[in-house]
């Protein structure tokens, strides 16, 4: 489905149509060896802990997820009906992959997990309106001494 | 912060150019890849991470390998419950309710067997029983309005959240059964052409376009029934209609 070509036309066209944004130049932060990182899980699946507020349309704001969270706590509030939603259902690795980053960080390939992970809700029309929203996030984690985000979309 | 993540949208990620990013050919929905594959999704997850290590950017690669073949494609499902033989041929007024009831009590073994094994569900989010779930949306279907469980968000967003509990249990008791078939596209097929359920929430859809208000119009274009679904309850030139409201124009909105 993510391949293009194996779509219909119609939603080809919706997806080559799409605006998306510019910007005028690409950051490059380099850091520590893979090994020495802290990194933080960021999607975009519309993720919540049950008892917190689910995603309203438009929404800009992002949920915390603590790294604790159980995964029965793990809901998705998302507004859109246009992407699998039952691989999460069976897994949530398949969207919120924290068991693989915890086997990673024991394993010694990555340094260590953030205290936090974060979700965002997708199908933002302007996407630049996040911005403030997003590096209010990057202050949050930094001070969390996280030096890496792993941003996984839905 | 450095930053690093999966692509969905190889088109997408090519414009934006962000420092580093991993395209997975993998169905939306599923960026690590497939469910109950600690090995294959920690093969993603580190090809992703392992583009910090580039000594310079932007990078766009490409993961190599679809996801792993699991169930057969297309394969029939076989329902574990027995559905109506034909969901789209049954009288909205009286049979349609009725193998709508049935087909959520034939479902709840499997629900919880599916709860008990995984541990957890996705099916409730509005803090209602799968049957009451069921209720709440057929009462909207219907046309009335229903009392809405969830103080401090809309009813037409209680309505949304609901559908999806209501999904979620239909394909978390169907992924449930041993041997079941869990390929997304069978499930997506199964659900919106043979259940009685989805002839409900395309009531609802109906509904709620009939309704006043940004996210009813919303509901009733892109929220409740799936762009590729539109078929299945639309032809000629309502088809045409109800996709050109479910497409482009509305992106701002919704970008999916």
């Amino acid at each position: 489905m993510a391949r293009l070509d194996r779509m219909s036309p119609r939603l080809q066209e919706h997806f080559l149509t799409m605006p998306c944004p510019a910007f005028d130049a690409t950051p490059w932060v380099t850091g520590p060896p893979l090994a020495e990182r802290r990194v933080a899980l960021i999607s975009t699946a519309g993720l919540h802990r049950r008892d917190d507020r689910p995603f309203s349309p438009g929404s800009l704001e992002y949920r915390r997820i603590p790294a604790h969270t159980p995964p029965d706590d793990l809901v998705m509030s998302h507004v859109s009906t246009n992407f699998d939603r039952t691989g999460f259902q069976q897994d949530w690795n398949v969207v919120f992959p924290l068991d693989r980053l915890r086997e990673l960080a024991a394993a010694g390939v990555v340094g260590s997990l953030a205290r936090d992970h974060y979700s965002f809700m997708g199908a933002i029309g302007d996407t630049h309106a996040l911005e403030p929203h997003a590096r209010e996030l990057a202050r949050t984690m930094q001070a969390d001494g996280v030096d890496t985000a792993l941003l996984v979309p839905v | 912060m450095a930053t690093t993540q999966i692509s969905l949208i190889r088109v997408h990620t090519e414009r934006i150019r962000p420092p580093r990013a991993l395209w997975v050919p993998f169905e939306l929905g599923r960026p690590i890849g497939p469910h109950g594959n600690p090995a294959f999704q920690t093969r993603v997850v580190r090809a992703a991470l392992e583009l910090l290590e580039r000594p310079e950017g932007p990078v766009l690669e490409d993961f190599p390998d679809d996801e792993p073949a699991g169930t057969e494609p297309e394969a029939p499902l076989a329902c574990p419950v027995s559905f109506a033989a034909s969901a789209a041929e049954l009288d909205v007024e009286a049979a349609l309710p009725d193998a709508f009831r049935a087909e959520v009590d034939g479902l709840r073994d499997w629900y919880d067997a599916a709860v008990r094994e995984r541990g957890r569900t996705t099916a409730n989010t509005v803090g209602l029983a799968p049957e009451a779930v069921a209720e709440f949306v057929a009462a909207f279907a219907r046309g009335q309005d229903p009392d809405n469980p969830l103080p401090g968000v809309s009813p037409a967003m209680a309505l949304k959240m609901a559908t999806e509990d209501l999904k979620a249990y239909y394909n978390e008791s169907m992924t449930a059964r041993p041997g079941g078939n869990t390929d997304p596209v069978s499930l997506e097929n199964w659900f919106w052409g043979e259940t009685a359920a989805a002839r409900v929430l395309n009531e609802a859809r109906r509904e709620c376009l009939r309704r006043d208000g940004r996210e009813y119009l919303f509901l009733g274009s892109n929220w409740l029934v799936p762009r590729r679904q539109l078929h299945r309850f639309e032809s000629g030139a309502a088809l045409a209609a109800a996709v050109a409201a479910a497409s482009p124009e509305r992106r701002r909105d919704d970008a999916r």
